[in-house]
């Protein structure tokens, strides 16, 4: 057992990539809760845009029409689920869990001429001056676009519901619908828009799965993640940054502990497999005692007429 | 009225009394799967397997799926459903159904079960297996001869015998033609998982591995491995495409002729619960194509160790061989029973690292 035979540098790399789909899911659903809305069609949403993302890649040579095409077709599913419980009153916890069925069985169709090919490379951010630095090169300066274009994402969803109008009667819509309602406000179509960004951003997270972290399309591949997603955002107490926090913990443990493997720590396996798991839900759990809690309207059916 | 016809149909199945009234129609067979038929690994060729009933057998026999099931409660529920749908044959493809198996099989004793990788049987229950450790030892042959850092990465699913065994014989056939071979094991604790098994194949390229071994079931190590420039092994299916660089060979499991086998010993009538565990030379256990990457010597000395399974004069456990803790466990010349082979859970030695618990 050797753990200087682990590269930190190779490490936070690492980490940055295995957590990226996790917290693009995870900010889109932050943004869906946020409104009042429990969509658990996460992993529907991610599957799909997997394969949307992939084909298109494939099929046009560019990974950017392959993003659009993610976002274009997780936003397209989760419309559906809008459409389902915002006007038809649906319940929205079937809903969403028909919606994961209805995704994973879609883009296994879609998918089935796709098996075996390679999409083209990702772009990498490739700026010498930076990359070359020692240490913080590779460990920061060395991803594909999409890392910090989900930085970005993140910090942009903070500043919008924090400090602009438009996020101000975002979150009055998930807190009191009804209030919302009586001053105005279309809560039908605020909750419309914000699945729909949920589903673009969820879609997103997809693609980066099956053209950046494996690069490959595999039925069924998102694995769960989209469920990992959607726990984050209740652990990280619907607080953006923390959902970074929760998934880089997540995906950081997750490859830190295939890394100790690798190198032949002497921890029991299993101990190293729920560390994942138990760490990021001990270390938001800490966070959150200042008792924030869910949007008070969260899950709950909206009529006018009520 | 109706659905109390339903419900009294529903019972008899239940009973087993409905044997004569189906015995007209077509053979009804039942697959679980654990992963989708779409992974291009284990359960795609648990498929291939289904696709061949049908066709040797037509509108004799009606195949139904469920893929993705997961090892427990669900696997119980989707079995005794089958059940109830009138399957007469349900086989359950992988290790872990082996409690839902015995639990459904109690409770239709007309209806014939076949579990594969496990070991408890039952009067309608039977288990098969293929020796994949006899592919493995070829694999490890060519690993061992192959690299260059010799460290070779395993990827591991589950602490069961199954994997363990997979381990100790690749390990054997490298270390046997490359002393200075180390293998350096992750478990993923997952059967079908992409990004993880991506991940852990980083991790392990990381550590200077140079040839990836697989024991999951999605091709997402090969395309790491051919994205980072080294060597891979099909793992189930051929996953050529995945690797035209990086797959060395493969080792493709072959469940065709055994599914036809059968049902047609359920249409006859001749079903027996027994145990099956066919390798290389029954054809369960295929090696695919070497890739043009394996020198000419290294191809020569794989085949001979294929032809000399085949043949039955090589065993992949011939002593002399101690276990990890240096006690001995065959002596020379000796070669290792079905019994310690089907229940392994030691490594040999030589192998680092602790089995998890």
């Amino acid at each position: 057992m050797d753990l200087s035979a682990i590269s930190p540098a190779a490490l936070i790399a690492a980490l940055i990539a295995a957590s990226t789909p996790i917290l693009l899911a995870a900010i889109g659903e932050l943004v869906v809760e946020k409104a009042g809305v429990l969509n658990l069609g996460v992993e529907g949403m991610m599957i799909t845009g997997a394969i949307f993302g992939f084909a298109t890649t494939v099929e046009t040579g560019s990974p950017w029409m392959g993003l659009l095409a993610a976002m274009v077709g997780g936003a397209i599913l989760s419309l559906i689920f809008a459409v389902l419980t915002q006007y038809f009153l649906s319940n929205q916890v079937a809903t969403g869990l028909a919606l994961t069925l209805f995704g994973l069985g879609f883009s296994a169709l879609i998918g089935q001429s796709y098996t075996g090919i390679k999409p083209p490379t990702f772009p990498h951010l490739n700026i010498a001056a930076l990359n070359d630095i020692p240490f913080w090169g590779r460990a920061f300066f060395s991803h594909d676009y999409l890392v910090y274009l989900s930085i970005l994402l993140v910090f942009a969803v903070w500043y919008y519901l924090k400090f602009t109008r438009s996020g101000l009667i975002l979150r009055a819509v998930g807190e009191n619908h009804d209030a919302a309602h009586a001053i105005g406000y279309n809560v039908t179509r605020i909750r419309l828009l914000a699945v729909m960004f949920g589903g673009a951003c969820a879609g997103l997270g997809g693609a980066y799965l099956s053209l950046i972290q494996v690069p490959q399309w595999t039925q069924g591949m998102t694995a769960g993640a989209g469920w990992i997603a959607l726990a984050l955002v209740v652990f990280a107490s619907w607080k953006p940054w923390r959902v970074v926090l929760g998934a880089y913990i997540f995906g950081g443990v997750s490859i830190l502990q295939l890394n100790l493997q690798a190198v032949g720590v002497n921890i029991p396996v299993a101990y190293l497999s729920m560390a994942p798991y138990i760490v990021t839900i001990v270390v938001l759990v800490i966070m959150s005692g200042d008792r924030t809690s869910a949007p008070a309207s969260l899950g709950r059916v909206f009529h006018a007429s009520n | 009225m109706k659905s109390l016809k339903t419900i009294a149909a529903g019972l008899a199945l239940a009973l087993g009394l409905s044997g004569a009234a189906h015995a007209g129609g077509p053979l009804k067979v039942g697959f679980i799967y654990v992963g989708p038929v779409g992974d291009l690994g284990w359960t795609y060729q648990h498929d291939q397997g289904r696709k061949a009933i049908e066709k040797a057998y037509g509108d004799k026999v009606e195949t139904t799926y469920v893929e993705s099931v997961p090892e427990g409660a669900d696997a119980e529920r989707v079995m005794t459903q089958m059940a109830l749908s009138g399957a007469k044959l349900i086989f359950a493809t992988s290790f872990g159904y082996m409690d839902a198996v015995q639990n459904v099989a109690k409770k239709f004793p007309n209806v014939k079960f076949e579990h594969a990788t496990g070991y408890k049987r039952a009067p309608n229950v039977s288990t098969y297996s293929a020796r994949f450790y006899e592919g493995r030892a070829v694999i490890g042959h060519i690993a061992g001869k192959m690299t260059k850092t010799n460290k070779i990465g395993y990827i591991a699913s589950f602490p069961i015998p199954e994997v363990i065994r997979g381990i100790n014989a690749a390990y054997l056939a490298a270390k046997k033609v490359n002393p200075d071979v180390q293998f350096k094991i992750v478990w993923v604790f997952t059967w079908f998982d992409p990004a993880k098994e991506a991940d852990a194949a980083n991790a392990l390229i990381e550590q200077g591995v140079d040839v990836i071994m697989q024991h999951t079931d999605s091709p997402a190590a090969m395309t790491i491995a051919e994205k980072k420039g080294i060597y891979a092994f099909g793992q189930a299916s051929d996953m050529k495409k995945f690797g035209p660089n990086a797959r060395l060979t493969s080792i493709i499991d072959n469940w065709a002729p055994y599914y036809v086998q059968e049902v047609k010993a359920v249409m006859d009538g001749t079903w027996k619960s027994h145990d099956t565990w066919d390798g290389i030379k029954a054809g369960m256990v295929e090696i695919g194509e070497f890739s043009d990457k394996i020198p000419d010597d290294v191809k020569k000395s794989a085949q001979a160790i294929i032809d000399g399974i085949e043949s039955g004069k090589i065993h992949p456990f011939t002593g002399p061989i101690n276990k990890q803790d240096g006690t001995p466990w065959l002596k020379a010349g000796e070669v290792a029973d079905d019994g310690t082979l089907a229940g392994m859970n030691f490594y040999v030695e030589g192998i680092e690292g602790k089995i998890p618990q």
